[in-house]
Formats: C-alpha cells, sequence, structure tokens
C-alpha cells in the first residue's frame, strides 16, 4: 500500500494521476453528451409534437451511438479544390479546444483536473479560440457557402465574446477571485450569483452563450435556408463528428459556465440536501441550462444577420460595460464584498 | 527536467512557425503560423510564472487581433507570384531593420545582466511579488501605481479609434433602417384599422 503511495507521488506517478483524471472526465463528458444529444432531439420534437428518434434502443437511448458508428464508417471526401492540410486539422482544433477547456472546470469541491488561478481567464481564452476551428474550416473547403459562414461565424464569435468578457469581469469583481472552485465557494458563503444584482448578466450571459456557441436563433454561420450548413458543407463522416461534438463540447461548457457563474456550482440550494453529492447537483443544473439551451432552439426563430450584430454591440455591450461600471461602485463601496477578500 | 523539455518545446514551436510564417507561400498559412507562434509564446509566459499574461496573449492576440488579421486575409484576393517578385528589392531594407531590432535587444540584455542592481529594479517593478498572485500585483500596478499613465495610453486609443471611425465612416442618402423601438412601440390601435365595407364596394 506505501509502495502503491509512494509511486504515485513520483513525477510519473503524478503524470498517470493526472491522465486517469483527464480519461475519467473525458469519458464521462462523453457519454453524457450521447444523451444530451438525443435529450435535445427528443425536447426537439416533442414541441413540435412529434415523437423523435425511438427506433435504435428502448426510447430510442441508443440513437447517439448508432449514429456515432454510421459517422465512423462512413468514407472521408475531401473535395478537390480543398486545402488538405487545414481541412483536417479545422476539426481537429475544434474538438481538442473544446475538450481542453474542461481541464478547469470544477465539477465538485475538489473535482477539478487543474485547479488554476486564473481558471476563468483560461476558458475564456480557450473559448475564443473556438472560432478558428470554423474560419479554418470554412476557408479550406475552398467553396462559398462554407467560406461565408466561416466569415460569419468569425465575426459573430468576436462581437459576442466582447460581452462575455464584461460579463466575467463583473462575476470575478463580486466574487473576489479568478479561480473557479473559489468563485463556487463565494456562493458558499453569500448568495448564489443569480439572486445579486448580478441577475441580469445572468441573462445576458445564457444568450451571449448562445450566440458564441452558434446555437439556434443565432446559429447564422450554418443557417440552412441561406449557406446550406455554413461551414460543415463539405465535411463528412468522422471529421464532421468532430466538429459536432466539438460543438456540444462548447454547448456543455457554457452550461457548466452559467452553472459555476450564477448557480452556485456544486452546491446544493439548501443546506438540508447537502447529502447529496456535489458532482451530483453540478449534473442536475448543467442539465437543466441544457434544457433551456434545447427549449430556446426548439422555439425561438433564427435572428436577421444585422440584428444579431445590433444586439451584441448595441445593447448587450453597453448593458455589460454599464453593469461592470455599477458593480465595481457597489463593490468599493460595500464593506462585505468582495466575498472573498 | 520537465519545465526544460517543456521551454525548448513551446520556444522551438515558437521559432519554428515564426520561420514558417515569413516563408509560407500562402498568407494565410501565414496567419496560421502566426497564431502558433503567439500560441507558444503564451506557453513560454506560463513556464515564467506569468500566467495572467499568459491568458491575455491569448484572448487579445489570438482570440482578437489573429481572427481579425485571417479574416482580412482570407478575403484578399492575392497573385501569390507577383507577391514574391518584390522579396529581392525589400531584403536590404528589411534585413536592415532586423538587425538594429537584434542589435537593439542584445544591448537590452548585456546591460541589464551586467548591471549590479537588476535584481532590486525588478524588485522594484513587482511589489509583494512574494505574497499574491501576478494578477493582483498587475492590478496594484497599472491601476494604482501608475494609474495615469494607463488613463494616457486609454485616451490615446480613443483618440486613435476615433480617428479611424471618422475616416471610415460614410453617411449614405436614401438607406432605409430599423428603427427597433419604434416597432416595439407600435400601438395595435393605430397601426390596425378595422373597417366593415359592404360586399363590392371595398374602401
Amino acid at each position: 500500500m506505501e509502495a502503491l503511495a509512494n509511486f504515485f507521488a513520483t513525477p510519473f506517478g503524478v503524470f498517470l494521476i493526472i491522465v486517469g483524471q483527464v480519461l475519467a472526465l473525458l469519458v464521462t463528458l462523453l457519454i453524457l453528451l450521447a444523451f444530451l444529444l438525443l435529450a435535445d432531439r427528443k425536447i426537439w420534437a416533442a414541441v413540435m409534437m412529434r415523437r423523435g428518434p425511438n427506433v435504435v434502443g428502448p426510447f430510442g437511448l441508443l440513437q447517439s451511438f448508432a449514429d456515432f458508428f454510421k459517422f465512423i464508417f462512413k468514407e472521408i471526401v475531401v473535395p478537390a479544390g480543398a486545402n488538405k492540410g487545414v481541412y483536417f486539422i479545422a476539426p481537429i482544433l475544434t474538438f481538442t479546444l473544446a475538450a481542453a477547456a474542461w481541464a478547469v472546470v470544477p465539477v465538485g469541491d475538489g473535482w477539478v483536473i487543474s485547479d488554476i488561478n486564473v481558471g476563468i481567464l483560461y476558458i475564456f481564452a480557450i473559448s475564443s479560440l473556438g472560432v478558428y476551428g470554423i474560419i479554418m474550416g470554412g476557408w479550406a473547403s475552398n467553396s462559398k457557402y462554407p467560406f461565408l459562414g466561416g466569415l460569419r461565424s468569425a465575426a459573430q464569435m468576436v462581437s459576442y465574446e466582447v460581452s462575455i468578457g464584461f460579463i466575467i469581469v463583473t462575476v470575478l469583481l463580486w466574487a473576489g477571485s479568478m479561480n473557479l472552485s473559489e468563485i463556487v465557494e463565494a456562493q458558499r458563503q453569500s448568495n448564489w450569483f443569480i439572486a445579486t444584482p448580478l441577475f441580469p448578466m445572468f441573462v445576458v450571459f445564457f444568450i451571449s452563450a448562445l450566440a458564441e456557441t452558434n446555437r439556434p436563433p443565432f446559429d447564422l454561420p450554418e443557417a440552412e435556408s441561406e449557406l446550406v450548413a455554413g461551414y460543415q458543407v463539405e465535411y463528412g463522416s468522422t471529421p464532421y463528428l468532430l466538429f459536432m461534438i466539438g460543438e456540444y463540447l462548447n454547448i456543455v461548457l457554457m452550461c457548466a459556465m452559467t452553472t459555476i457563474l450564477f448557480l452556485g456550482g456544486w452546491l446544493p440550494p439548501i443546506k438540508a440536501l447537502g447529502f447529496i453529492p456535489g458532482p451530483v447537483w453540478f449534473l442536475i443544473k448543467v442539465c437543466m441550462v441544457f434544457f433551456m439551451f434545447a427549449m430556446v432552439k426548439a422555439m425561438v426563430p433564427r435572428y436577421r444577420y444585422d440584428q444579431l450584430m445590433r444586439l451584441g454591440w448595441k445593447v448587450f455591450l453597453p448593458l455589460s460595460l454599464a453593469w461592470v461600471i455599477l458593480i465595481s461602485g457597489i463593490v468599493t463601496y460595500v464593506p462585505a464584498l468582495p466575498v472573498l477578500k | 527536467m520537465l519545465p526544460t523539455i517543456a521551454f525548448y518545446l513551446f520556444s522551438g514551436i515558437a521559432v519554428g512557425s515564426g520561420l514558417m510564417m515569413i516563408s509560407a507561400r500562402n498568407p494565410v498559412h501565414s496567419v496560421l503560423y502566426l497564431i502558433l507562434a503567439f500560441f507558444s509564446s503564451a506557453g513560454l509566459f506560463v513556464l515564467l510564472g506569468a500566467e495572467f499574461l499568459a491568458m491575455l496573449l491569448v484572448v487579445v492576440y489570438v482570440g482578437a487581433v489573429a481572427v481579425l488579421f485571417l479574416f482580412v486575409v482570407m478575403m484578399l484576393d492575392i497573385d501569390f507570384v507577383q507577391l514574391r517578385q518584390g522579396m529581392m528589392q525589400n531584403l536590404p531594407a528589411s534585413a536592415t531593420v532586423g538587425l538594429i531590432l537584434l542589435a537593439e535587444l542584445i544591448l537590452a540584455f548585456t546591460a541589464r545582466n551586467g548591471a549590479g542592481e537588476t535584481a532590486e529594479k525588478v524588485a522594484e517593478v513587482a511589489p509583494m511579488a512574494e505574497q499574491t498572485a501576478n494578477t493582483n500585483a498587475l492590478g496594484q500596478i497599472i491601476y494604482t501605481d501608475y494609474f495615469f499613465m494607463f488613463q494616457t495610453a486609454g485616451l490615446i486609443l480613443l483618440v486613435a479609434m476615433i480617428g479611424a471611425i471618422v475616416l471610415t465612416l460614410r453617411h449614405r442618402e436614401g438607406v432605409r433602417r430599423q428603427n427597433i423601438s419604434e416597432q416595439v412601440n407600435r400601438d395595435p390601435k393605430e397601426a390596425v384599422v378595422l373597417t366593415n365595407p359592404r360586399p363590392g364596394q371595398g374602401l
């Protein structure tokens, strides 16, 4: 037993532990993703009074796995004019970045792979890189619609990142830390941040997260009525699968971010329910936010491009900027704030 | 051991991608290599313990500036052959600039390492380096100690931004614009008229 403990204290042992943690998180996440994808389609179908996927497995539970094998076994077709290197790097980049962001997400008390001080900035940085996968894919396909989709997506993600940045600033001003675990800890000591003057930022963050992940009603990069499927037109088989998994990983990441920043992360809603372990609460909250994502997708019609830009630059940016000023004022003059001194 | 490997990996990739950036035939590839160079430099910052700077480098340069750069380069219609013809003409000028930069860097580093009081100088600009994370230290320096410098820099940027907007803003006549608040504030009483026309008469 002691020999084992000693082995895991060596650099190689630590390395093995980290690899184990990464694998555990990724495998859980990917399996969760399979069912969230199904849930997405089921909710969408239910709103339209359809049944949704119901053939593979009981209630269609195994539909995502069937889709997975379908994508894996398809032939990879590369367009003749494509820029091959960039064409294949793009989906790999999308998937890798989406998975890498999860390294700092605390799913429970101490349940985090890398508890870094600038965790929130790390997620912001990685998610701002996500645009490269799309824009590279759009350009490398060497075709009109993907290119237009890529350009749209680049402009859209850059626009909404600005307001997401300001929202993050308000949260970290209020909490007094950039470490994600400490932000959750701050919500244990005071209210959840959704029940503070940060509430409007919760709404803005949710909508910006929709835009940032190219979800409807902001899915202009892949608007099928105008651009067929945008940057993904020329992709099929496994590269497309990587794009899709990356996109959904980003969506779940945004759900997790909403949970951590505003809904108290792994904390139970009332103390009496504290016997249920933190990761379960985290999962429940993430699923609830995802349900909201799915409902928006089912109910809201797609924005026009100029409306999207107007919302980002003329509504959200001034609003979040004003809120940064307001929150810094409150934090300066209220002695109890920031929560973590 | 591991930091050394990481250092050589990051700096090797940074230098390699820098070289590829200036030698790549396709300008889009150049920008992509530039992004890789930025990203590797961010990795070097992390190794130095400057995690805040590393994140800022990724957010600002990779996530925003380089995206716009890529955006522009992708839309350019470039004749690659013509682009490379000017290379030999510009070589002396660019080599001179590069040599001057190299000389300045060497001068700065030798002067810095030669001077005895370097450690004190470093300690001077890094207050409470022991006590707090470097984000707090940077905040203390930028927003408290050197507040006026920061404000001045901000004003200069503001002037540049206004200048850019003034130069590119064009007012075109006869463009129909959407006034959102007007549309939202429309009242059914004014917008809808109910009439009861007789058959064959019309309105």
